[in-house]
């Protein structure tokens, strides 16, 4: 199977201090993969350089096997859409800005959606649940009703692959976990392949298929691998530097990383836990 | 879309109905009392008449120059705003009047005008404005967060040292030179020089036209320049040509009308809560808008203490002064 997006020894830095260093992995179609580390190891600067915002230092990144760097914003917002933090609360309706995802495929002079591209937004726009609010405005809707908006606008450039950075970062538990939840099942609906950045790491561990850890003490890849075998509590406490346990999820049997706070860890050591 | 196409194009008809008002209200006024409803039959015999000849030769180049100015302003003001995501940006508040005027004075105490004619002055404007434009950018580049109040600040500097300039030369300058830039500077739609006004209309029109090339291009900017950059807009390019365009329609009314505050500012801001923030109808409203206001102004500068007449940048600096003001206290202003 070809990988849909690999980045091979992509380095990046201000200065002296080296952000992301030799960084190298593949995203295989279908693939839910999760970048995962400590604040300030990179994660979004290595976003950055998958959306072309940054130019890496070394190192190349390819998507479905051609260069990014000689593909034009437009070529590459055909193959790839993204999810940010936040979407810029302006005062256009929910519909307009998902009918924006059509933008990459309009012509030079081009100043209206087909009927085929309304249709493909309106597609997406009842996939995710926001044709429900189509008519609102983006700053009228509350922020998980805007990422929402958000995943259709992404969805419908029809993209193969997602990439998202902290997309629930800004939400409460049920909205952090409706979105992911519509991700998953729209990734499996639609073939999708995502790529994206998570804070936090039990909900890495509940949905993505194979985890990145990065390490900001070298800005390398502190490992690479399913969710089990990249969540153990050596690795994540070499890396955060702070005291966790992992255990089994009771219900869905993926590694479940809670912390031990200082007076708890005393009371632990002295039972002997 | 249909739906969305007709309630654009009844608002697009509606102010193009509202300019050939106002048009032919300010045509029929004057300290020559030609009735409105005379007009068509002066226009019709047409030949030597008195009427005649100051209708097609004083009022209705007037006129022109009022749309193509009210509308040029409006239409910069409406594209930076757009660019910068910032409803309180205009070519004045940014410096690029200030820029633009500091050009033309360079221009009539060196009288490149003597040299290279009549086009030295929107030339000049030009070049002042967009020598403004690309420092105020290039200073506030780094901080993105903070991007467009700095530029605000930036450009408010600016414009008191192209002002402060302006003065400087308007002092080393002998009289005949002062006279000519403290004219100028007062702002005036009585513009002599026929091919001054044909410059500004045709000029004024191509930029709209230009300008819609990018009318997607600045809805995906609305978003932030990284959201454009990942729906596939070349943010850079787009952005530089844009700044041209601001920068050639704020020389050019700069050049020929001196200047006239805040058009930029007010009429953007309130074509916007009529037809919303996408810039397919924007860019047209906007201009069409600017248009009548202008021309509103001007019929209202010489009406105020006929038979003399106000400076039209009065006028449009006092309401807009006022709407800024208003516009500021607000809680929240999105674009």
């Amino acid at each position: 199977m070809k990988p849909v997006l690999t980045l091979q020894g992509v380095s990046f830095g201000y200065k002296k201090v080296k952000i992301l260093n030799d960084i190298s992995f593949s995203i295989f179609p279908g693939e839910f993969m999760a970048i995962i580390g400590p604040n300030g190891c990179g994660k979004t600067t290595l976003i950055k350089t998958i959306l072309k915002s940054i130019t890496p230092q070394a190192g190349t990144i390819h998507i479905q096997g051609r260069e990014i760097q000689d593909l034009s914003n437009k070529a590459l917002a055909k193959h790839m859409a993204t999810v940010m933090q936040t979407i810029n609360p302006a005062a256009m309706t929910v519909r307009d800005y998902v009918q924006l995802g059509r933008l990459p495929f309009f012509g030079k002079y081009q100043f209206f959606e087909t009927r085929k591209d309304m249709k493909i937004a309106e597609k997406y726009m009842q996939l995710t649940g926001v044709a429900d609010f189509g008519d609102a405005k983006l700053n009228e809707i509350s922020g998980g009703e805007r990422q929402l908006t958000a995943i259709a606008r992404a969805l419908t450039q029809e993209p193969t692959l997602v990439v998202m950075d902290e997309p629930t970062a800004h939400l409460d538990i049920s909205h952090q976990v409706r979105v992911l939840d519509l991700i998953n099942t729209l990734k499996n609906r639609l073939s999708l392949t995502v790529l994206m950045v998570l804070h936090d790491l039990n909900l890495a561990a509940e949905y993505a298929d194979r985890l990145v850890l990065l390490n900001k003490n070298n800005g390398r890849i502190f490992k690479t691998g399913t969710p089990e075998a990249v969540l153990t509590e050596s690795s994540i406490q070499q890396v955060y530097q702070t005291r966790i346990r992992v255990r089994p999820n009771p219900v869905s049997k993926k590694p479940w990383v809670f912390l031990v706070n200082d007076q708890a860890a005393k009371q632990t050591n002295e039972i002997g836990i | 879309m249909n739906h969305k196409i007709k309630e654009w194009l009844i608002i697009l008809f509606g102010l193009l109905a509202l300019v050939i008002a106002v048009g032919l209200l300010s045509l029929s006024i004057g300290s020559a009392g030609i009735p409105l409803k005379q007009i068509p039959q002066i226009l019709l015999k047409g030949g030597d008449t008195a009427e005649y000849s100051i209708l097609m030769g004083i009022r209705l180049p007037r006129i022109l120059l009022a749309i193509s100015i009210g509308g040029s302003l409006s239409l910069a003001g409406t594209l930076l705003q757009g660019m910068f995501r910032n409803p309180l940006v205009e070519p004045y508040t940014l410096g690029i009047s200030g820029g633009a005027s500091l050009g033309v004075c360079i221009n009539i105490l060196f009288k490149f005008y003597v040299v290279i004619g009549v086009i030295a002055f929107p030339l000049s404007g030009f070049i002042g404005a967009s020598l403004v434009i690309f420092l105020v950018y290039n200073l506030n580049r780094k901080d993105q967060n903070v991007q467009s109040n700095r530029m605000l600040l930036t450009g408010v500097m600016i414009s008191y040292v192209a002002s402060s300039l302006v003065m400087l030369l308007m002092a080393l300058s002998g009289s005949d030179d002062l006279q000519n830039i403290v004219l100028w500077i007062m702002g005036s739609l009585d513009e002599p020089n026929t091919a001054l006004i044909k410059i500004s209309c045709m000029g004024s029109l191509g930029a709209l036209l230009i300008s819609y090339i990018f009318c997607m291009d600045l809805n995906a900017l609305t978003l932030g320049d990284d959201e454009a950059a990942n729906l596939g807009i070349n943010t850079t390019r787009t952005k530089k040509i844009l700044f041209i365009i601001a920068s050639f329609l704020t020389g050019l009314s700069v050049s020929i009308a001196g200047i006239i505050m805040f058009v930029g500012l007010i009429v953007p801001h309130f074509v916007r809560m009529l037809t919303g923030p996408d810039h397919r109808i924007l860019l047209g409203a906007s201009f069409l808008a600017g248009a009548a206001f202008l021309t509103l102004s001007d019929i209202i500068a010489r009406m105020i203490i006929a038979p003399l007449e106000l400076p039209v940048g009065v006028i449009t600096g006092i309401i807009g002064g006022v709407m800024f003001i208003w516009a500021l206290s607000r809680k929240q202003v999105t674009l």
